[in-house]
């Protein structure tokens, strides 16, 4: 699914700053593979790069077969909108809009027409279990209410994976777990998925854990049988 | 397409005073750029019904007195125009055509029916009617056997046929005394402006053979052709002098000998300094419409930074730079193109009242009347002109905000506040 070869990303803001090493990482379909590092370990780049919103220097990428080198704006917002789904921390939905509107736009972009993509959004927002929020705006939500519809969003478009970053970051731990579990739900219905974070109790719950230090992949740890898991089978640490 | 206004509307609708202030400033431009030209086509309008029907190609020559001694004469010498000058003008047929004489009789009294009032006969050939080109209402003009049998016929104005008849119609045929001799009236021509409505036309071999004035011309009259600048007008003045000097003896370099009414010249400034005041009120019109732009296109700048984190997620779920490039123009074109037709209107709207009130105002000076204002309001060529402008600048006003928008990589664009 996912084949990355020895990428490299250097930013020069001042002094520059080289912030992936020679990254090798491969993904097979239906995977959910957690990155994990501190702050400033280059697993946020890592994730920008998976999700071609930010470029690299050198190295190859393919997204399912495709090269995702040298992509036009054009061309990279097209495979941003047909083989991504991202989730972020700050939910980034669109504030004006309603959730049916925010879970619809990304079809918008693909020139679905109007009845026809909010018929959709609001099969997957029902899916999600917030059908009764359908027409609410993000300010009348909760956290999780919002990271819901963001997951809804990502999804609309069948996309090849899910790229997930800090997705429990600004919920508590009740409603990280929620979120967690719709990953899970959603690993289970096949769906590749990729989440970064620092914390060790969402990071535990994938079934590979790739370590990130310093710009380098220290280990790629098999987590299938879930034993790291701090509390146990379902436990969470916030 | 919905969706696209939607967008708009949606956005337009969150900052409602900032759009209404930015919509003022455009509307207010375009409100004094029309109110401007419609003032000035008043005026234009104005100054043109003044010569409404005199030819602007036609030159009129009279004779004067000399202003520099030459060939034995004392400067002074006073000059008559004859029929040789008529007949030389007749040859420079690379620029006259219809060159005729004028004779002018005394002040006579004329009369019908015990109404009566003074005037002056004007002596033309058939001829004049084509450098002049009076419409005639009713009858015929002047021709070639009222020429040859010095008859006495009169041309008369609409405006002088009311002083004596209910309807113009009514002139023709009918006999009025002037000066003791009665001359029948044979056609009427149609009043126009103030400066050509006063003449009243007889043959010019009968004023003549009244005067007893043998060869003598009053003035000369004829179309000036193949002339289209100033500077070819100017010329030509100086050629037709030189010839009108070497003929009557005086010095070529005299420009006091003859006077010449070049109405074309007159004619060309004239347009030249409607063009001016045109110009000069596109000129006013578009800097005052231009601050509005800058205002708009400011509140343009402000949306695209307040919403980089927007257009950062909208380009994380694919949406292409030309859309969010589309997004911000066309709000732009839609606010200016809004409240710059908001101020069209009441630009029309207010120079239609003036219409109203002051179009039809005339100032009354005695011998002729001047309206102030003529028809000051806009045409459509002048609306569909602005709202071009409008669309232009809404898109320079948001093309530069846009292309910031687009150049912001979507991952700083998502790091937004």
């Amino acid at each position: 699914m996912i084949h990355l070869k020895d990428i490299n990303k250097t930013y020069h803001n001042g002094a520059p700053l080289h912030v992936l090493k020679g990254i090798d990482l491969d993904i097979e379909e239906g995977d959910f593979v957690s990155i994990m590092g501190s702050s400033g370990s280059g697993k946020s780049t890592l994730l920008n790069i998976l999700g071609i919103l930010d470029t690299f220097d050198s190295g190859v990428y393919t997204l399912n077969g495709v090269s995702m080198n040298n992509l036009s704006e054009n061309k990279a917002a097209k495979y941003r909108n047909e083989k991504i789904g991202f989730i972020f921390q700050s939910f980034n939905l669109i504030n004006f809009k309603n959730a049916v509107e925010n879970v619809a736009l990304p079809l918008f972009y693909q020139g679905v027409g109007r009845k026809k993509r909010n018929q959709l959004a609001l099969a997957y927002l029902e899916k999600l279990g917030l059908k009764d929020w359908a027409h609410h705006m993000p300010n009348e939500m909760s956290g999780g209410q919002k990271q819901r519809v963001a997951i809804a969003r990502a999804l609309i478009t069948n996309p090849d994976i899910i790229l997930a970053d800090e997705p429990t970051g600004a919920l508590d731990s009740q409603t990280s777990k929620e979120v967690m579990q719709i990953l899970k739900d959603l690993h289970g219905e096949g769906m590749t998925i990729v989440v970064v974070t620092h914390e060790t109790g969402v990071a535990t719950q994938a079934d590979k854990i790739v370590h990130i230090k310093d710009g380098l992949i220290e280990t790629i740890e098999d987590n299938t049988t879930k034993k790291n898991t701090p509390f146990g089978m379902d436990g969470y640490m916030k | 397409m919905i969706d696209f206004w939607q967008e708009i509307y949606g956005t337009v609708r969150r900052n409602k005073l900032r759009t209404a202030l930015t919509g003022f400033s455009v509307a207010w431009g375009i409100f004094i750029l029309i109110v401007l030209l419609g003032f000035g086509n008043g005026l234009i309008n104005s100054f043109k019904s003044q010569s409404d029907g005199l030819a602007s190609n036609s030159m009129m020559v009279g004779g004067s007195s000399t202003d520099l001694a030459y060939g034995g004469f004392e400067k002074g010498r006073s000059i008559q125009l004859r029929d040789k000058e008529v007949g030389i003008s007749n040859e420079m047929t690379d620029h006259i055509e219809n060159a005729s004489g004028i004779a002018y009789s005394p002040t006579m009294s004329m009369s019908f029916e015990g109404e009566f009032f003074d005037l002056a006969l004007m002596g033309v050939n058939p001829a004049y009617i084509d450098t002049e080109s009076p419409t005639i209402l009713v009858g015929r003009f002047i021709n070639d056997i009222d020429i040859k049998q010095c008859r006495r016929v009169l041309v008369i104005n609409e405006k002088h046929s009311k002083l004596f008849f209910k309807d113009y119609n009514e002139a023709i045929g009918k006999r009025v005394n002037v000066g003791g001799l009665l001359y029948q009236i044979v056609g009427v021509y149609k009043g126009r402006g103030n400066q050509g409505s006063n003449d009243m036309y007889a043959p010019f071999s009968t004023v003549r053979r009244l005067q007893n004035t043998g060869d003598k011309v009053g003035r000369i009259i004829f179309s000036v052709k193949n002339i289209a600048t100033k500077a070819e007008s100017d010329a030509f003045e100086k050629e037709y002098r030189k010839r009108i000097a070497a003929s009557q003896g005086y010095s070529p370099e005299d420009t006091r000998g003859i006077w010449v009414w070049n109405r074309l010249s007159n004619y060309l400034d004239q347009m030249n300094g409607f063009g001016y005041l045109t110009t000069a009120i596109w000129v006013i019109g578009i800097f005052t419409l231009i601050s509005g732009i800058v205002g708009v296109s400011n509140i343009m700048l402000i949306t695209v930074k307040e919403r980089t984190r927007e257009f950062g997620i909208r380009k994380a779920l694919g949406a292409r730079p030309m859309s969010i490039l589309w997004l911000i123009i066309a709000e732009s074109v839609a606010i200016t193109a809004f409240f710059g037709y908001l101020g069209l209107l009441t630009g029309i709207g207010i120079t239609e009242w003036v219409n109203a009130v002051m179009g039809t105002q005339t100032m009354n000076a005695g011998v002729f009347q001047m309206s102030y204002f003529k028809d000051p309001t806009v045409n459509i060529g002048i609306a569909v002109q602005a709202t071009l402008t409008l669309i232009v600048c809404g898109t320079l006003a948001g093309l530069f905000p846009a292309l910031k928008a687009v150049k912001i990589p979507p991952i700083e664009a998502l790091r937004a506040d």
